[in-house]
Parts: structure tokens; C-alpha cells; sequence
């Protein structure tokens, strides 16, 4: 069983605040943290591999100081790692990513890929079912429960909006995955030094065969044209007097406003 | 690279350095520096006040004019149109009257209420009725939606950020090699350009972004459901009906069972006006009892914070926040809920927010449109008491 997992350096987003004077993001000290769902997508993977045999390998795209994430994930218990970085892959959009993370899985092979179910930071959640479509294989997003596993299928819980569904697919395939699924387990003393000494290897553009007009900024239909601070909230106020006032002013103001 | 330093302008100020998200500029030698962490998101651009970065990004126009008209992905669930849906017309109704074109809807699976979708504001309804679109297919959905698309060519597409919009609309994109921006709250046209401006949250909540997809077509944007307005409801409208002939699903994926759990579907947290949520200062499961009244009398439903789930006074399905769920309701009340930040970003574009809490500085009360320092075994029975008195009167 192959099975690689994507997994992204995000800043901490808990952490980023628009300053409201200045309209700029406040990002003094904010750290880099791997994305929290790719934790248990690398759960997932590890369990797969201790339950059918095979191998684990982590991908991410990013800078060079994203190797960081990639030896967290070898501290958890991937076997290998591999860093795609090419100044070319900058401003990738998630068409460009996923385009160029397929490529890489491509050339690695795969029996199952599982992605997070979003980042933290861009939030689109649309990095897994894209890759898919390039891939040309099946894909779950949302997934919350493995229930069957074999080396040519699966069957999995995915969360929808307003219940859950049972869904078996065919091998090879692609899965994103919710926390709910498992709890990550912290890495190891064993595999703190593994990852210590691991070399990490670093594709670029030539290495998974991409054509230089699909990744990155050029590869890219949507642009960030600006970013700006949520809108401020309206009126803001501690209402006064006894909790009988209290209550009864509250009640006035949520009618004039038609919420009630 | 195509976000640079004009070094001759940079005075150093370091304004730019606060405004990258990426943390990819540096201040060397007093000139601004852009390092490889850049992500070119374009967040620095408008922070100098020397107008000293200089933005390349911009590619040449290549965009076919053969592309025309809005559509809008209309999901059903178990037969019904999804509420989205007609919000999708109500936005879909004025961009396509700002382009002057069509606006038309697109049904995947057996409905009744096809007839609905003209009466909300389309002027066409692609429709495929076959019982293989019942229930979500991402490769056959999206399949079928590429082919109609690359027939019929539409300008844009909008289609709900549901689990099912986001989770094989991608697909669409990926294949048609076109943009989509995700979870929009607000959408627009430039003027000049005929471009869809798409604003969406990203980073959590945290921030806001303006996207644009300059140079493919169809513009794709999944929109973040109970943010925008239906339009108006003609019963007298006339559209037209397109019988679409349905696709062969693929032999790889098959949906074995739809889980009716109830204490999972009656909580359509997502859909509710009204949530009236309780944390750790609720104090046990009969204070959720005490919650359901008021939410009851409201016509909403109940929320948790982590805590109270992790304290099993309510199940997991009801929690809300960044492990939970994501809300948007008219009104939220927070009672004996601190406003921790993994909270916070679940509820926080709520469009009324009361905070009930006995303690004057907790963080609640920072996003609160109003704020009640009190005792929420108060508060709440007093409520209870007002509104039931209102009704009567
Ligand atoms: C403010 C802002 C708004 C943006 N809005 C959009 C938009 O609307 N549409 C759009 O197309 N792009 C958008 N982008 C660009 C987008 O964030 C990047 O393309 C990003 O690389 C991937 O998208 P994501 O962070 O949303 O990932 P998601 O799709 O949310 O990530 C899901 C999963 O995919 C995998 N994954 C994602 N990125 C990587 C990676 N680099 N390496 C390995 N695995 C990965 C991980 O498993 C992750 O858990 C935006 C960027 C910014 C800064
Ligand atoms: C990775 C991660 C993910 C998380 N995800 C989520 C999530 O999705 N959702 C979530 O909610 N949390 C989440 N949390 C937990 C979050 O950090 C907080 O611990 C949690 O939200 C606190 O819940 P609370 O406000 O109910 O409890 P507390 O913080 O204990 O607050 C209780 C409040 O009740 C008030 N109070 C007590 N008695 C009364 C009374 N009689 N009348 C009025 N007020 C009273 C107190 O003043 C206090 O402010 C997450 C944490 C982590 C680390
Ligand atoms: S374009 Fe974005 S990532 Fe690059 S330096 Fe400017 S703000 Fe930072
Ligand atoms: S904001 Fe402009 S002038 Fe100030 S440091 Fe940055 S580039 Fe230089």
C-alpha cells in the first residue's frame, strides 16, 4: 500500500489580527505551524500502513523552510518525505497547487492520497478534490470514519451538511479528512532522531515533469487582488441597569432590529 | 519575482512588514526586502505609503467573448432545492441584470420544484432528473456540469459552499482549468472589465480578501450560505425548462447509505436564524433544558461550546467553533460561553451577537453586539418570562 500525504506550512492563524487603524495584519511573532488537519491525515495514513503494510511518504509545496513540517511528519512516522520548491511554484493559486502536487504524486505512485480537509490559512478546502480531477481517480472529502479498508477499495464515513454518508470507492483514490477521524499521535523519541538526520529531497519544476505555464503565479487563474480588514461591528454596548431593565432593553433592541 | 521593492522610493519604514501575512519581508540595511516566503498575495502593495513595491503580476488579457450569462448550481437534498439556491438567484438576478445577460439554474437529481427556481429569478433551468443524480457523485456532478458548461459557456457560475458545492466544484475548476474562489460573502462586477469581484474571509475569519479570476472563464465562486439576500418571488414568471440527458456514473464510487442519525440531522445549526449556545458557565444538562425553551420560543436551535460537549451535556453535533461547525445566524446568544478564539471564529460573522456572562471581562464580550454581565440562571428565566409575556399581549 502507497499512500502519500499533502500536508501545509501555515501561519498560526489564531494568531493574525488586522490592525483596525492601520487596515495591516498584525502578524508580529505569529509562528509557522503545520496546517492542524494534516496531523491526522498523517494519523490516517500510519494507522493504514500498520493495519495493511506499505509506505507512508509526506509531500508539501512550499519554500524552502517548509522542509520543517516534512520532519515533524518523519517524527510522527512517515517513511520518507519530499519538498517541492521551485521560486517558479510562488503564487500558486489552488489550480496551480493541486497541478503541481499531482504531478509529484504522479511521479511517486500511489494506491490512496489524503489531504486535510482545509487549511487554516487560505480556507478554500479545495486543494484534495482538485488533484483528484487531475489524477482522473475518485474522491471523498469530509471523511470522518474509515470503516473497511482492503489494498483495492474502501468504505467511509463522509460528514455532509445535514447528515452523514456511507460511501465505498475503488482504489486508487483521494480523501480528505476531518478531525474527528482520529487523535495524531506526538512524535517519537525514535523518530525525532530519524528526523534529524533525514535528508530531505527538494523537486523542482523539471523533477515531477511540469509544464512551467501551469504552476505557481503563471499557472494561476484566480489573483488576490487586496486584502482588507473584516468590516468592524456595528454598535457594541454592556447594557445597564438591573438584569429586569437589562432584559427588557435587549428584547426591545433585538425587535427593532427584526431578529425576534 | 513579480512583487519587487522600488529601492530608490523604500525609505524603510517598514509598514509593508506588519502587512505580509507570510512574514516574507525584511528590513535590511533601512530597504524593505521581500524574501522567498512570498507567497504573492499582493497584501503588501497598498501598506507603502511611498509606493514603492511594484506589482507585476498583472498578465495579459486573453479571455474569450464567446462566454455569457450567470448560472447558478441549484443542489437538492432528498428532493428539495437546497435554501442556497435561491439565494444563489437572488445574487445570480443582479449580477446578470448588471452584465445584461441570462441567469440560469442548474438541477442535478429528481425535484418537484424545478418551477420554483423560475418564480426566484431564473430565465432558463437545466435540469437533470435521473435517480443517479439523487445524491452527491462528485465525478459524475461534475461530469455532467463541464459538459453543459463547455456547451453552453457561461461568464459565471456560483454555486453554494455546502459540503456538497465544495466538495465537487473543485472538480469543475480542476478540469474546465478555470478559477474558483471559495466561500464568498460578497460579490460584484467591475465595472470596466466585466470581472467578478469575489470578497471572502480567509485566515480563520481573521481577514478579508478580493479575488479575481482576470483571464479564464467561467468566473467559479462557491458562496457561503445565509449571507445573501433571496430576490423577489414572481409566481407569474416565465422561464424555460432544458431536460438535460443524464451521464453514466462511473464504476468507482457508490454511496451505500445515508446516515439519518437524529441527534445529527434535526441540528441544522448552518440553516438556523437563531442559536442560542451554551459553554461551561451553563453548568450542567438541565441548564441546556433551560436553553432549548428560549431557543424554542425563538425558532432556533442550540448551540455548545468545546466545553459543554467535552463535559457531555450535549453531543458533539451542536458544537460550534474551529473543531465544530461554522455558523452565520441573525442572532446568536452566547451564555456562560468565554469567547475563546477557537470559538470565536466559528460564530463571529453572526449578524447579532448577545453575550450573557458574569464576567465583565471575558472575551465574549469583545465581539457582542450586546452584552449582559449577569448570572445566566437569571437572565435566561427572565427572558423566558418577557417573551412569553410579549406573545400574549
Ligand atoms: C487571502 C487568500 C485568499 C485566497 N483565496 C483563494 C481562492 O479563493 N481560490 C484559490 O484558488 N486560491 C486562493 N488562494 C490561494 C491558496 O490559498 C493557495 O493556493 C494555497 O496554496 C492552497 O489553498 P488552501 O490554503 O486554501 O488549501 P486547502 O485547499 O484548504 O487545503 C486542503 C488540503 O490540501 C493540502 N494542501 C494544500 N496546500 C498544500 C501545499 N502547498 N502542499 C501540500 N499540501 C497542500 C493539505 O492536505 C491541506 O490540508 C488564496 C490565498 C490567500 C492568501
Ligand atoms: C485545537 C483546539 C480546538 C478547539 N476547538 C473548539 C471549538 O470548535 N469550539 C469551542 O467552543 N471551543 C474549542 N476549543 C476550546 C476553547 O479553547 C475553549 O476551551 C472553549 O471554547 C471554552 O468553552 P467555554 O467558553 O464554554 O468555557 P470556559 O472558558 O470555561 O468559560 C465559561 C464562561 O462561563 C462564565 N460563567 C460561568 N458561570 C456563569 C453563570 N452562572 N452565568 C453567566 N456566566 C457564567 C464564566 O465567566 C466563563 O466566561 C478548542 C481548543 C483547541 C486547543
Ligand atoms: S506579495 Fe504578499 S507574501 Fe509577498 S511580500 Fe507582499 S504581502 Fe508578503
Ligand atoms: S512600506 Fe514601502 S517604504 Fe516602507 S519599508 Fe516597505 S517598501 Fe519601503
Amino acid at each position: 500500500m502507497k499512500i502519500i500525504v499533502c500536508i501545509k506550512q501555515v501561519p498560526d492563524v489564531t494568531e493574525v489580527r488586522i490592525d483596525p487603524q492601520t487596515n495591516t495584519l498584525i502578524r508580529e511573532g505569529v509562528p509557522s505551524i503545520m496546517n492542524p488537519y494534516d496531523y491526522h491525515a498523517i494519523e490516517a495514513a500510519l494507522q493504514i500502513k500498520e493495519f495493511l503494510g506499505g509506505k507512508v511518504t509526506a509531500i508539501t509545496m512550499g519554500p524552502p523552510q517548509a522542509e520543517e513540517i516534512l520532519k515533524e511528519a518523519i517524527s510522527m512516522g512517515v517513511d520518507e518525505a519530499v519538498l517541492l520548491t521551485d521560486k517558479r511554484f510562488a503564487g500558486a493559486d489552488t489550480w496551480a497547487t493541486a497541478y503541481t502536487l499531482s504531478k509529484a504524486a504522479e511521479k511517486l505512485g500511489f494506491d490512496l492520497i489524503i489531504c486535510g480537509k482545509q487549511a487554516i490559512d487560505g480556507d478554500t478546502a479545495q486543494v484534495g478534490p482538485e488533484m483528484a480531477e487531475f489524477l482522473d481517480i475518485p474522491h471523498v472529502c469530509y471523511v470522518r470514519k474509515i470503516e473497511k479498508i482492503t489494498k483495492e477499495d474502501m468504505i467511509v464515513e463522509r460528514l455532509m451538511d445535514d447528515c452523514y454518508e456511507k460511501v465505498w470507492l475503488k482504489l486508487p483514490a483521494l480523501i480528505t479528512v476531518v478531525k474527528e477521524l482520529n487523535t495524531p499521535r506526538p512524535p517519537s523519541i525514535r523518530g525525532r532522531m530519524i528526523a534529524k538526520k533525514a535528508e530531505i529531497p527538494k523537486w523542482g519544476l523539471e523533477e515531477i515533469g511540469a509544464e512551467e505555464d501551469k504552476v505557481g503565479l503563471k499557472g494561476s487563474p484566480t489573483m488576490v487582488k487586496n486584502i482588507f480588514a473584516p468590516p468592524p461591528r456595528g454598535e457594541r454596548r454592556i447594557l445597564e441597569g438591573t438584569p429586569e431593565e437589562q432584559v427588557t432593553t435587549l428584547l426591545r433592541e433585538l425587535r427593532r432590529l427584526g431578529c425576534i | 519575482m513579480y512583487i519587487k521593492i522600488n529601492i530608490e522610493k523604500c525609505n524603510g519604514c517598514g509598514s509593508c512588514v506588519n502587512a505580509c501575512p507570510f512574514g516574507a519581508i525584511l528590513i535590511e540595511d533601512n530597504k524593505a526586502r521581500i524574501n522567498e516566503a512570498c507567497n504573492l498575495c499582493g497584501a503588501c502593495i497598498e501598506s507603502c505609503p511611498e509606493e514603492a513595491i511594484i506589482d507585476e503580476r498583472v498578465k495579459e488579457k486573453k479571455i474569450s467573448e464567446e462566454y455569457k450569462g450567470v448560472w447558478i448550481f441549484a443542489e437538492q437534498r432528498d428532493g428539495k432545492i437546497a435554501s442556497v439556491a435561491y439565494e444563489l438567484l437572488g445574487i445570480g438576478r443582479r449580477l446578470a441584470d448588471t452584465l445584461n445577460v441570462e441567469l440560469s439554474a442548474v438541477v442535478f437529481g429528481k425535484t418537484d420544484e424545478v418551477e420554483e427556481l423560475i418564480k426566484w429569478g431564473a430565465d432558463k433551468v437545466y435540469y437533470v432528473s435521473a435517480s443517479e443524480y439523487s445524491y452527491l457523485d462528485d465525478k459524475l456532478y461534475s461530469k455532467t456540469l463541464v459538459q453543459l458548461i463547455k456547451t453552453y459557456k457561461p461568464e459565471i457560475l456560483l454555486a453554494g459552499a455546502t459540503a456538497i458545492g465544495r466538495s465537487f466544484i473543485p472538480r469543475v475548476a480542476a478540469s474546465l482549468r478555470a478559477g474558483l474562489t471559495a466561500d464568498c460573502t460578497g460579490l460584484e462586477i467591475e465595472k470596466e472589465t466585466r470581472n467578478l469581484l469575489q470578497i471572502r474571509p480567509a485566515f480563520g475569519g481573521n481577514i478579508m480578501a478580493t479575488v479575481v479570476s482576470p483571464n479564464s472563464r467561467p468566473q467559479i465562486a462557491t458562496v457561503r450560505p445565509r449571507v445573501m439576500k433571496r430576490g423577489e418571488y414572481d409566481p407569474k414568471r416565465k422561464g424555460e425548462i432544458i431536460n438535460i440527458e443524464p451521464l453514466r456514473p462511473s464504476d468507482k464510487v457508490r454511496i451505500l447509505e445515508r446516515v439519518e442519525d437524529i441527534s445529527f440531522c434535526k441540528v441544522s445549526l448552518q440553516d438556523a436564524k437563531v442559536i442560542v449556545s451554551g459553554g461551561r458557565g451553563v453548568g450542567g444538562p438541565e441548564g441546556f433544558k433551560m436553553l432549548w425553551e428560549l431557543a424554542n420560543l425563538l425558532g432556533g436551535t442550540v448551540g455548545a461550546s468545546r466545553a459543554a460537549v467535552d463535559e457531555g451535556w450535549i453531543p458533539y453535533a451542536y458544537q460550534v467553533g474551529q473543531t465544530g461547525k461554522t455558523v452565520c445566524p441573525k442572532l446568536y446568544i452566547a451564555c456562560g460561553i468565554s469567547g475563546a478564539v477557537q470559538h470565536l471564529v466559528g460564530m463571529q460573522s453572526s449578524d447579532i451577537i448577545v453575550a450573557i456572562n458574569k464576567d465583565p471581562n471575558a472575551p465574549i464580550f469583545n465581539v457582542a453586539t450586546y452584552g449582559i454581565v449577569g448570572d445566566l440562571r437569571e437572565i435566561i428565566p427572565l427572558l423566558i418570562k418577557k417573551i412569553r409575556e410579549g406573545v400574549i399581549e
